[in-house]
């Protein structure tokens, strides 16, 4: 299934760090958001973004993942060429990630 | 002012400069507000004011404050609802006197308006370098410095407040501080007390981007539905002793505050949850809790804080260089295509006449200009070519619109709608500094009856 399936994100910028938070609909999924999303994929998936460094905090208290990316804005919404310099649109382009929810780990 | 004491009503009533007004007018007439607060300063603004007030000393506060405060004075006034605004950007002592000129025009003898000095810590980084901590290298590195600001903490807001000023007018300060200050000024809390700001900072941070609490950017398809966002409130939260808050926004307006548009909200732009650096604590919002009490009506509890570190954040805007670009658009069968050869074309032509540009990138907008995903995008009817590149010289720079534009006629087929532009970059880097080497100060601005 998609991501979007059983969480909802939202994109920040700090610079040139792009942050997006991964939180579960229903905290029980929680387990799955963990070790289904992780850097690795998260990463794969914004194939063209590159970030210089890739970190995923853990806030089981919200059912929560939050990804801090690194180097990922091109220098950040003040200097970029690029049209969404702040990397807002970057949350909705993880929505449709595959998710396994049998954790069988068949699209990892 | 009302007497009451166990708890405080706080509202926002811009989360960016640009912010609409008629959600503020609302928290004021029937917010039952204490304090209003306006959040006008993003990361560069203050550089560009910054040079507005270079071109005229009586300049650089925020050009919408004068609007903002002639919309929301006389209400706030009447109802004793005190304000709290960073949008004094580069020079808060002209923005309290355009505010105390604009309360005399309007008979307000009595206002009491009052700016937050002592951001500007320009002097400080031209005699000394000090590492930059978003990239390599130190401040001496950056030419064409603009402007350093300091991010103050809560305690000159206070100050002011307890000066008795009705306005407060600061420049650079940390957006959950102007929340903070009047928190701490109402309960008198102590800065000593790390848990009680962190919990302060929490609120802070959950009502400065106005209407993304209240499900602005939150709305899509039927899993995240939100309704009258064209008339969205903005929240407010009514605060207690205790630091615990009850987050809402005014019965009848659009949006919807929810569970999940305040956890979004709670991570937005946060690094590591459990450390948030401030220049007032180190907040923890791991411990965070939120319960749904009824209708747009959600109790927040469990934010923490440890001491903060002593230092304090500069943002450092600098000039670099100009960005040229240029935009043509392509459609039918075989817009792809052309839109591709399009862009191959110009990136040959700034070659081939040696163009001073660099770092020219070519997009196509509909397939590649911002997603940044793996997913194979489908073929579109239309697309627009999107081209850009960076000079030091707006003259440089405008070659890139001027090839984009020469495409009209020398390039492929049915290609229209050019727009081309240069603008200047004013870039911003970051560093940090002892917090024992900025002094803030007050000063108030009478009102001439």
């Amino acid at each position: 299934m998609r991501l979007a399936e059983l969480a909802h994100l939202r994109a920040g910028d700090k610079g040139d760090v792009s942050q997006i938070s991964v939180i579960a609909y229903d905290p029980a999924d929680y387990p799955l958001l963990c070790r289904e999303v992780t850097v690795e994929r998260v990463c794969a998936h914004l194939a063209q973004l590159s970030p210089r460094r890739a970190t995923r905090y853990e806030v089981p208290g919200l059912g929560a993942l939050n990804f801090v990316l690194e180097g990922a804005l091109s220098g950040g919404v003040s200097r970029a060429l690029s049209l969404d310099g702040h990397g807002k649109t970057l949350s909705a382009q993880l929505l449709d990630l595959e998710v396994d929810p049998t954790g069988r780990g068949q699209f990892s | 002012m009302s007497a009451r004491s166990t708890t405080v009503r706080i509202g926002v009533g811009a989360g960016f400069a640009g912010d609409r007004i008629e959600p503020a007018i609302e928290l004021i007439e029937h917010g039952n507000l204490d304090y209003l607060v306006f959040e006008c300063l993003a990361e560069r603004t203050i550089a560009f004011a910054q040079q507005a007030r270079r071109s005229d000393p009586g300049n650089g506060y925020d050009p919408m404050l004068i609007e903002r405060m002639r919309r929301v004075l006389p209400g706030a006034l009447s109802r004793g609802v005190r304000i709290v605004t960073n949008a004094g950007a580069a020079n808060p002592l002209a923005g309290a006197r355009a505010v105390a000129a604009l309360a005399s025009e309007l008979g307000m003898a009595e206002l009491r308006v009052a700016a937050v000095l002592g951001d500007d810590v320009r002097a400080l980084i031209d005699a000394k370098p000090y590492p930059l901590f978003d990239r390599p290298g130190s401040t001496a590195d950056l030419s064409g410095v603009i402007s350093a600001n300091a991010y103050l903490g809560a305690e000159p807001i206070v100050e002011a407040l307890a000066q008795g000023a009705d306005v407060v007018i600061t420049g650079r300060v940390g957006d959950p501080s102007l929340f903070v200050g009047p928190l701490a000024h109402a309960f008198g809390w102590s800065f000593d007390d790390p848990a009680l700001i962190g919990k302060a900072t929490m609120i802070g941070h959950l009502l400065e981007c106005a209407g993304q609490l209240t499900g602005g950017y939150f709305a899509d398809g039927d899993r995240k539905q939100v309704e009258g966002l064209a008339r969205l409130g903005f929240p407010l939260a009514e605060v207690g002793r205790d630091g615990s808050a009850i987050v809402t926004k005014v019965t009848g307006s659009g949006g919807q505050l929810s569970i999940a548009s305040c956890k979004e909200q709670l991570l937005y732009e946060i690094l590591d949850p459990a450390a948030y650096y401030q220049a007032d604590v180190v907040a923890d919002f791991t411990g965070v809790a939120l319960e749904m009490l009824g209708t747009d009506s959600i109790r927040v509890t469990g934010g923490s804080g440890r001491a903060r570190t002593g230092m304090l954040k500069v943002s450092i805007g600098y000039d670099d260089g100009f960005i040229g670009e240029g935009q043509i658009s392509y459609a039918g069968p075989g817009a792809v295509a052309r839109g591709r050869m399009a862009i191959a074309i110009v990136e040959e032509r700034l070659r081939l006449t040696g163009a001073a540009v660099k770092e020219v990138r070519g997009e196509l907008i509909g397939i590649d200009s911002v997603d940044r995903s793996a997913a194979a995008a489908m073929e579109p009817r239309e697309v627009r070519v999107r081209i850009a590149g960076r000079a030091e010289s707006a003259r440089a720079a405008a070659a890139i619109g001027a090839e984009v534009e020469a495409l009209y006629t020398n390039g492929p087929a049915a290609g229209g709608g050019v727009t081309r532009g240069v603008r200047p970059v004013v870039a911003v880097a970051s560093a940090l500094i002892p917090a024992a080497l900025v002094t803030p100060w007050i000063e108030m601005v009478e009102v001439s009856p």
